[in-house]
């Protein structure tokens, strides 16, 4: 996005991060991040544990204090080198992984916590109304060690939103739920989020919850912010292995790159602009390779041919395992249950000319 | 939106409650150290002066070497047999099945109960030529004299060394069965399944693994044993703790008493370096998984209550004997001539001083392990260790040493009294019990802190922070967070400072304002009269009171995870 310092017009983004940096002894745990995050959207800070995201996190909460770059909130300085304003300045929201909530305190105390500043009607009217949107009015005077883990994560949400933050902080917030309430949890934040136009980072590890919950995802390695964009630009173009990689499976083919292009299995691909010489990954997902119908005369169709030598069964899925001609290694495809290929059975594979990726070894 | 935005100025409103503790701390920790560096500046002071330096060839030739031996002694024959008889029983409970075996689990701390010198006052009068032991055998035998029946004296060296052991005991017992229960479970049973005899499990893996477990103990235990006054007293035996006290109080020698109490500090501070040795070699003990029980041996038939009869020894002979001693002649006493008539007063003296000190070091023991949530951690953690340095010194050599300053900060706030009010009274804390309060105060502040830590370091790290961020100060935050939810520790803490505080003898005999009496020196000056069954009741209300942080330990199954810093301690600092 565009720098608000270049479109006087425009008001500043809600959260504005320049050259963020923090050493723990010899590791960077954040090296030079800048990120910038609009007023009413959600930003997913992606990546592995130990990447540096929570770290990110704390310090914008201002738990951590970064040792270089500069924090803007609306345009104002909260965090500038190695000083910066303590958390409880700041207006953030976090709501925290364990939720935190208050063991000593019920329900609706939790939610008035943060409303110490407002008159006590006032404050009883915010949590009344907080409470009632995630709808748990009826378990206000309730202490958290009686509620569910779904439950105390919409009271760690109402609490979190209560005193109106400028922006909030998410840390990993589904991971301690189990899978089944988790969904439907997810989707019941999603909507109050959005009804709140609440401006949110969220912190996760799991791709499948950023490309579903987020405007935007920023994913992160070594400190670093590697590539940012839509879920869909990360999805269909990489600009990494490293990004290829993180939101599912891929088959890896190496190869040199000659007269602009690359040899494979597959045939020859083009690689336009690399390097005469250069070692190059070709990527591919799986679902860019289509299976030729089971009835399908090879012949007719097939660009390479392989044979079935295993089948997994997934549920509603199954996993083929492919030996190829021209592949040192296994291919490993999902297929529908109802597919009829079992161990043995010869099959045409064919290449979705849109569905990979080129890049070169030293990029990463 | 919240509303008018913040100006961005520096971090200085999380600086001020920081800059505060540090200070604070600082100062703390000035006071705490001030005893020693004033012991220092006396036993220099004595060496430099004529009169009392010609003191010190005296005390080199006759008085060191005798106390320096007797201590020594006294030291190696009181660890050797508290880690016998803590590690021994500690394993019996841990790898044994045998009736009555969770009692005496519980049973075996009781002589925690019992203070070193209120042993001694009980096996004194119950041991002497025409008490109830001896006569009772002269009888059975028909001896008609005591010279005829010549029983080895209790008042000796090794009487002396006997009873500390068996009272003190459970402070190896206590963290020996938490090792064997919790890490060891694993390796013990490993060593099982090789093929190893219990016995030969116990030599080759049970003990070593334990040794930080048992050197913690019996760090603790001669700490305990060096802080002993009444004891060696009684049983004539010349400890430097009773040197150093007897030079004060027969020569008013504070150059003298200082110059012993310096060699003491040294073998204080070897039993600190032990102790601090011991803890780190407890790195494992955070890292182990949920512990698991370890399967227990079952001894069936005799063998089972041999194993019974064999653990019950050390509860007998530290609780069970001398605590139904006290309350029989207690009862006689009482039954004779009534309450004694300064009962009253003395439990008065009793509650009023332990009390302010209890209120203090709970107050201060809570802010202080609040710290390093508040300063940078390394820097709190440090000052932490310094402030809690008091437990690790005797009580007579704190209490001579606190008397030089104590008497600057008297006549300072003399001074400053007499330029505001044009009057003043001399001796504010020395002569109104501030003095004793101070010492219980510096003593048993680590107790207190101890507990505190171990509080604030169950609550996740998430919920101060989810304070923080809701919008509260860290002052805010520790008073409405981390307050309520430690409080059952810092209550827990307190209450063992108020025990400890009851128990103290050398402190109290020598800072008490003139004339007042307390349990403890009420017990002290009946036994130095040898008026013992005068001193009962106050003997049986001091166990007694003794008795509550055993019933706490059980109470919160902390026989599993004891949590008082004593015995547990800190963790070391990274």
């Amino acid at each position: 996005m565009i720098p608000s310092e270049t479109r006087p017009d425009l008001p500043p983004p809600r959260l504005d991060l320049r050259g963020i940096g923090l050493r723990f002894g010899a590791v960077r745990a954040l090296d030079d991040i800048s990120l910038q995050v609009r007023a009413g959207e959600i930003l997913a800070l992606l990546g592995d544990s130990g990447c540096g995201k929570s770290t990110l996190l704390r310090a914008i909460a201002g738990l951590e204090q970064p040792e270089t770059g500069t924090i803007r909130l609306d345009g104002i300085v909260v965090s500038e080198g190695r000083r910066g304003l303590p958390p409880e300045k700041r207006g953030v929201g976090l709501m925290f992984q364990d939720y935190a909530l208050f063991p000593h305190l019920n329900v609706d105390e939790n939610v008035r916590f943060g409303l110490h500043a407002k008159s006590g009607a006032e404050a009883r009217a915010i949590a009344a109304a907080r409470l009632a949107q995630v709808g748990l009015s009826d378990r206000a005077k309730q202490y958290p060690g009686t509620l569910s883990g779904g439950e105390s994560q919409r009271v760690a949400l109402a609490r979190a939103l209560a005193p109106g933050p400028r922006i909030l902080l998410l840390d990993e917030p589904f991971s301690n739920l189990d899978r089944r309430t988790r969904d439907r949890v997810r989707d019941e934040t999603l909507a109050v989020l959005r009804a709140n136009g609440a401006t949110t980072l969220l912190v996760t590890h799991d791709p499948e919850e950023a490309l579903g919950f987020a405007d935007r995802i920023a994913l992160m390695r070594r400190g670093r912010i590697v590539q940012i964009g839509t879920g869909r630009d990360l999805y269909r173009q990489p600009e990494t292995r490293f990004a290829a990689r993180f939101f599912g499976d891929m088959i890896e083919i190496a190869g040199t790159c000659r007269a602009g292009g690359v040899a494979t299995p597959f045939g020859r691909m083009p690689a336009p602009g690399r390097p005469e010489g250069a070692r190059l990954t070709l990527c591919l997902r799986p679902e860019a390779i289509r299976l030729d119908p089971p009835d399908a005369r090879l012949r007719d169709v097939a660009r390479l041919r392989g044979v079935v030598t295993a089948r997994r069964f997934l549920g509603a899925h199954a996993l083929l395992t492919l030996a190829v001609e021209g592949f040192a290694e296994v291919l490993r495809l999902p297929v529908p249950d109802h597919d009829p290929r079992q161990p043995g059975d010869a099959v045409g594979l064919t290449l979705d000319r849109e569905g990979f990726f080129i890049f070169e070894d030293e990029m990463d | 939106m919240i509303g008018a935005a913040p100006a961005p100025a520096g971090p200085r409103a999380a600086r001020i409650p920081a800059l505060a503790w540090g200070l604070g701390a600082l100062a703390l920790c000035a006071v705490v150290l001030s005893p020693v560096v004033a012991l220092v500046l006396a036993a220099g002071e004595g060496l430099g002066d004529a009169a009392s330096g010609a003191l010190w060839p005296h005390l080199l030739a006759h008085v060191l070497p005798r106390a320096l031996r007797d201590t020594g002694l006294l030291l190696a024959g009181t660890g050797a047999l508290v880690i016998v008889l803590g590690a021994g029983s500690a394993w019996l409970v841990a790898a044994y099945a045998f009736p009555g075996r969770r009692l005496l689990e519980a049973a075996l701390l009781l002589p925690m109960a019992v203070p070193t010198y209120i042993v001694a006052f009980a096996y004194l009068d119950l041991m002497h030529p025409i008490g109830p032991v001896q006569t009772t055998l002269r009888d059975l035998l028909g001896y008609a004299r005591p010279r005829d029946l010549a029983l080895p004296d209790i008042r000796s060296l090794p009487g002396c060394i006997l009873l500390l052991g068996f009272v003190l005991y459970p402070y190896v017992y206590l963290p020996t069965r938490a090792l064997f229960l919790m890490q060891a479970a694993n390796l013990i049973e490993a060593s099982r399944m090789l093929g190893r005899s219990p016995s030969a499990t116990f030599l080759r893996v049970a003990l070593p693994m334990a040794r930080p477990a048992i050197a913690l103990g019996a760090s603790l235990a001669l700490m305990e044993a060096l802080n002993d006054i009444g004891a060696a007293e009684f049983l004539g035996v010349r400890t430097l703790t009773v040197q150093v006290y007897a030079t004060w109080i027969n020569r008013s020698d504070l150059a003298g008493a200082a110059q012993i109490a310096l060699v003491m500090l040294m073998a204080v501070a070897a039993l600190v370096a032990l102790e601090r040795w011991a803890r780190a070699g407890r790195g494992f003990a955070g890292t182990a998984q949920r512990p698991r029980g370890l399967a227990r041996r079952r001894l069936a038939g005799p063998r089972g209550w041999i194993a019974l009869a064999l653990g019950l020894v050390p509860v007998a002979i530290g609780f069970l004997i001398p605590a139904s001693y006290l309350a029989h002649s207690a009862a006689r006493r009482v039954m004779r001539h009534g309450l004694p008539e300064t009962i009253l007063s003395e439990i008065g003296h009793t509650l009023l001083y332990a009390g302010a000190a209890t209120g203090i070091a709970a107050a201060l023991g809570f802010l202080v392990a609040a710290g390093p949530r508040l300063v940078a951690r390394r820097f709190g953690l440090a000052l932490i260790r310094v402030a809690s340095l008091g437990y690790a010194l005797p009580g007579a050599i704190l209490a001579i040493g606190l008397l030089g300053p104590l008497a600057l900060a008297d006549s300072a706030l003399s001074a400053g009294m007499t330029q505001v009010f044009g009057a003043a009274p001399a001796l504010i804390g020395l002569g109104t019990g501030g003095a004793l309060v101070t010492a219980y105060l510096l003593r048993f502040l680590a107790v207190s802190i101890g507990t505190c830590e171990a509080g604030l370091g169950r609550l996740p790290r998430s919920l101060p922070d989810a304070g923080r961020m809701l919008g509260h100060g860290p002052g805010a935050t520790l008073r409405r967070v981390q307050l309520p939810l430690a409080w059952p520790a810092v209550l827990s803490g307190a209450l063992l400072v108020f025990v400890d505080c009851v128990k103290e003898l050398p402190t109290t005999l020598l800072l008490r304002p003139l004339n007042v009496e307390t349990l403890a020196t009420h017990l002290y000056g009946e036994a130095a009269r040898g008026t013992y069954e005068d001193g009962s009741v106050a003997a049986l209300l001091i166990v007694a009171v003794g008795l509550v942080p055993v019933v706490i330990l059980l109470r919160l199954g902390t026989l599993q995870e004891p949590r008082d810093q004593r015995l547990t301690g800190p963790r070391p600092s990274p």
